[in-house]
C-alpha cells in the first residue's frame, strides 16, 4: 500500500436481483460489479474504461453509496465508508463529489444558478451568511468560465457545454476533495468537449483534486487519466499507468478495446482485424475467464478457472492467466508513437 | 459552385436551402448547401450535431418531416430533380434507388415482424414485379437481375426466391446462422445484429444510393469496428454509392474516399480523405480536428474551438463561423463565402482564401 493512496476499493460487489413468479421471488443476480479491486491515489485522476453494462457507472454509484453494494469495502482515510450509518453520512458526501453525464437532466430547471451553488453550499454546512454566498458563487462561476450575469439564469438559457459548467461549479460548492465524472463530455459536441475537458484538467490543478474519469471514449481518458482500470462484465481486465497501457497493454481485452478505436488519421486508420463476437448478457456472464468467449488467445485454461488480477509489473495489475507471456503485437496506439519519435 | 471531376457524378445538390418552423421561430437550417457525388465512392459528411448532416440525407431520400420548407435548391439523381417528384415517385425512388439506414435499428425494425418477414418484403418491393420465370437474382454489377421474365411464376416459386436472396443478404453481411436468423425477432438480436439486419435490407435491394446516418454511434466499440470493417468489406462488392454520416472524425478516416464537412447549415470544406487530415484548409476544419483528444496523442493540451454552435433562428450574418473563426476579417461578416475549389478535389469556403486577402 503506498502512502499517496487517497481511497482504496477491496473486494466490491453490486449484485442486482432478478426476480420473477407470481411471488417475486429472487430467481438470480445481475452481477454489475463483481469482485472488483482498486486504489486511486492523492491528487491523480483514475480512468475507468468499459464498454456498455460493464459496470464502470455502478462502482463509481457504490462507492459514493448511491446504490448500496453487496459486498466489499471502500476505504477511504482508513475507514470503510461502506459501514459508515446512511444519516452518518453527509460529512463523508461533501468531500466526495459527482457529475453526471446528463447535463440536461441534472440541474433543476426551476433553480436559478445561484440558488443551486448556494443550496449545495448550504448542505455541506459551511457557509454561515448570505453575503459570503455570493462571493462564493461568483468566484465559483468564474472558476468554471462562467460570469456573474449567468448566476441570475435558468438552466434552460445555457447550452450544452455551458450547463455541464454549472455541473462543476455546483460540485466544487461544497469544496470537494474527489470528484467522480460520469461521462462528462458524452452529450457535447467536439468542439466543445475540447473546452470542458481543458477546464476540468485546470480545475483538478487548482483546486488540488482527485478524479474519478469513467468514460467509453479511450481517446479522452487517455487525454484526462493518470492511471487507467478497463472494466468488462463486472470485472477489472486491467489497471496501469495510462503510457503503459496505450503503449504495452497485457490483457488481451485492453489490446483488441485500444485497436477498435477509430482513428482520425488516414495514415494510421487502414488495418486491424476486429475483435470476434458480442458482449456476453450480464445476465448470463461466461464462467472462468469472462472473456474468454472473445479472445483469440483463450485455452481450456480460461474456461475452466477465473484468472485474478494479479500484478505483473510495478505499477502493472494484470487479470489474464497468460500475461506477459501472450506477446502481443504493439497496439495502434504505440505504433504511432514509434513513427513519429 | 464545386466542378464535377472527371468521375461521373451521381448526385448533385445545388444551393439547397430548407428551413424548419418551430415554436421558437424559423430554423435555417440549411443555408445554400452544394454538394456532388460520385458513383461508387463512399462519402462522408462530419459536422457536430445540428449542422444539417441528416438533414441533407433526409432532403435527398425525401423524407424531410412536415414542419420543414424547403426554400430553394435542387438535387440532381441520375438527370432528375427529387425536390420536383411526388411523394408516391419518391416512394418508389426509395424503394428502388436510395436506400436509408439510421442510427437505432429498433425504431425501425417492426417488432412483431420476424427478420425474415421484414427482409423479404423489402426485397419483394424492389424486385416483386420482375420475378418470373427465366429470372434470376441480381449479382454485384448487375442490380435489375436477368433480362425481364419470359413468363409468369407461381407464388409458392416466388416465396422461394424471395427466400433465398433474404439468406444471401443476411450472409453478405455476415450474419452467422442466416436460416435461424429469419426466423427471429429484432428482440432477440443484439444492437450490432440488427445494424446488420437494417444493412442487409438495404443491400438486397442494390440501391445506386445508400445513406447511412450515424450507424454505429449507438455502439460499443468493438462493435463498431466490426461494422465499419463490414462497411470497408462491402464496398468492394457492391457499385453502390455510400454516404457515411457521423460526427466521428474517425470513422471517416476509417472508411471514406471523401469527406464533406459541415457547419451551420453550409459545406465549408470538400476533399479527400487523405487531404482533408493532411492539409485541412477551412479554419473550423483545423479546429475541429486539433480539438479531438487522438488515442494515439498524449495528453498534450487540447486547442478549442473558442465559443459555442449558433442558434439557428437567428445565424450569423455571411459565413455563419465568423463569430468563433480566430482569422476572420471585415468581409466575413459581409457576404458569404462560396465553395471553391483551391486545389483539384479540394474545395473550401473561406474567405481567407479570396484574392483580396491574399494580397493584403
Amino acid at each position: 500500500m503506498s502512502e499517496d493512496e487517497y481511497l482504496r476499493v477491496e473486494g466490491l460487489k453490486t449484485w442486482f436481483p432478478v426476480t420473477g413468479g407470481i411471488l417475486g421471488r429472487v430467481k438470480s443476480y445481475v452481477k454489475a460489479v463483481d469482485g472488483v479491486s482498486f486504489h486511486i491515489e492523492k491528487g491523480e485522476s483514475f480512468g475507468l474504461v468499459g464498454e456498455s453494462g460493464s459496470g464502470k457507472t455502478t462502482i463509481a454509484r457504490s462507492i459514493l453509496r448511491l446504490i448500496e453494494p453487496t459486498a466489499g469495502q471502500v476505504f477511504l482515510d482508513g475507514s470503510d465508508i461502506l459501514k459508515i450509518k446512511r444519516r452518518n453520512l453527509k460529512p463523508i458526501r461533501r468531500r466526495l463529489q459527482i457529475i453526471f453525464q446528463d447535463p440536461y437532466a441534472s440541474l433543476d430547471p426551476r433553480q436559478t444558478v445561484r440558488s443551486m451553488l448556494v443550496e449545495a453550499m448550504k448542505a455541506s454546512g459551511s457557509v454561515p451568511d448570505l453575503a459570503e454566498a455570493y462571493q462564493r458563487a461568483l468566484y465559483l462561476i468564474g472558476a468554471v468560465g462562467l460570469n456573474e450575469d449567468h448566476l441570475f439564469r435558468y438552466p434552460h438559457e445555457f447550452s450544452g457545454g455551458q450547463r455541464q459548467r454549472i455541473a462543476v461549479a455546483r460540485a466544487l460548492a461544497t469544496n470537494p476533495e474527489f470528484i467522480v465524472l460520469d461521462e462528462p463530455t458524452s452529450f457535447l459536441d467536439v468542439s466543445v468537449q475540447a473546452q470542458v475537458l481543458n477546464l476540468l484538467k485546470d480545475l483538478q490543478k487548482d483546486f488540488k483534486l482527485t478524479f474519478l474519469f469513467i468514460t467509453h471514449n479511450l481517446s479522452v481518458i487517455r487525454y484526462m487519466s493518470d492511471r487507467v482500470g478497463v472494466m468488462y462484465l463486472g470485472k477489472m481486465m486491467e489497471v496501469a499507468d495510462a503510457e503503459e497501457l496505450y503503449n504495452a497493454p497485457e490483457h488481451p481485452y485492453t489490446h483488441a478495446l485500444i485497436n477498435s478505436i477509430p482513428i482520425p488519421d488516414p495514415a494510421v486508420a487502414k488495418r486491424r482485424a476486429p475483435l470476434a463476437g458480442e458482449v456476453p448478457s450480464i445476465t448470463n456472464v461466461p464462467v472462468g475467464c469472462v472473456f474468454h468467449t472473445r479472445c483469440p488467445y483463450a485455452t481450456q485454461k480460461c474456461t475452466d478457472e477465473e484468472p485474478l488480477l494479479r500484478q505483473t509489473g510495478e505499477r502493472h495489475w494484470t487479470a489474464c492467466h497468460y500475461a506477459k507471456e501472450l506477446n502481443l503485437p504493439p497496439p495502434v496506439t504505440a505504433r504511432r508513437r514509434q513513427q513519429t519519435s | 459552385m464545386e466542378k464535377q471531376s472527371t468521375q461521373q457524378a451521381l448526385l448533385q445538390i445545388e444551393d439547397l436551402r430548407v428551413d424548419f418552423t418551430t415554436y421558437a421561430g424559423k430554423v435555417k437550417v440549411l443555408n445554400g448547401v452544394d454538394l456532388t457525388l460520385h458513383e461508387g465512392e463512399i462519402f462522408g459528411l462530419v459536422g457536430e450535431s445540428g449542422c444539417g448532416k441528416s438533414v441533407t440525407a433526409l432532403t435527398i431520400a425525401g423524407l424531410l418531416p412536415e414542419n420543414s420548407e424547403i426554400i430553394s435548391g435542387k438535387v440532381l439523381f441520375e438527370g432528375d430533380d427529387l425536390l420536383k417528384k411526388s411523394s408516391n415517385q419518391m416512394r418508389e425512388t426509395r424503394a428502388m434507388k436510395v436506400a436509408m439506414i439510421f442510427q437505432d435499428p429498433m425504431t425501425f425494425l417492426n417488432p412483431v415482424l420476424t427478420v425474415g418477414t421484414q427482409l423479404t418484403e423489402s426485397i419483394d418491393v424492389r424486385y416483386g414485379k420482375s420475378i418470373g420465370e427465366g429470372w434470376r437474382p441480381p449479382k454485384s454489377g448487375d442490380p435489375l437481375g436477368s433480362t425481364t421474365p419470359s413468363g409468369r411464376t407461381g407464388r409458392r416459386e416466388k416465396k422461394r426466391i424471395l427466400y433465398e436472396m433474404a439468406i444471401d443478404a443476411l450472409r453478405r453481411v455476415r450474419l452467422p446462422d442466416p436460416e435461424r436468423m429469419m426466423k427471429s425477432f429484432p428482440h432477440e438480436l443484439s444492437g450490432g445484429m440488427r445494424q446488420r439486419v437494417m444493412i442487409a435490407m438495404a443491400l438486397a435491394r442494390n440501391p445506386d444510393l445508400l445513406i447511412a446516418d450515424e450507424i454505429t454511434t449507438a455502439l460499443d466499440v468493438t462493435i463498431q469496428a466490426q461494422i465499419l470493417e463490414l462497411l470497408r468489406t462491402l464496398r468492394g462488392e457492391l457499385k453502390s454509392t455510400i454516404v457515411v454520416i457521423t460526427h466521428d472524425l474517425g470513422v471517416v478516416a476509417e472508411v471514406c474516399d471523401r469527406i464533406g464537412v459541415m457547419y451551420a447549415g453550409d459545406v465549408v470544406e470538400v476533399a479527400t480523405v487523405d487531404d482533408l487530415f493532411a492539409k485541412p484548409m477551412h479554419p473550423y476544419t483545423q479546429g475541429l480536428l486539433h480539438a479531438i483528444p487522438i488515442v494515439t496523442g498524449g495528453n498534450e493540451r487540447l486547442e478549442s474551438v473558442r465559443g459555442t454552435v449558433p442558434d439557428l433562428i437567428h445565424p450569423p450574418p455571411a459565413c455563419r463561423f465568423n463569430p468563433r473563426c480566430p482569422h476572420a476579417w471585415d468581409l466575413c461578416a459581409k457576404e458569404k463565402p462560396k465553395l471553391l475549389a483551391q486545389s483539384p478535389g479540394h474545395f473550401v469556403a473561406c474567405h481567407l482564401y479570396t484574392q483580396e486577402r491574399k494580397a493584403s
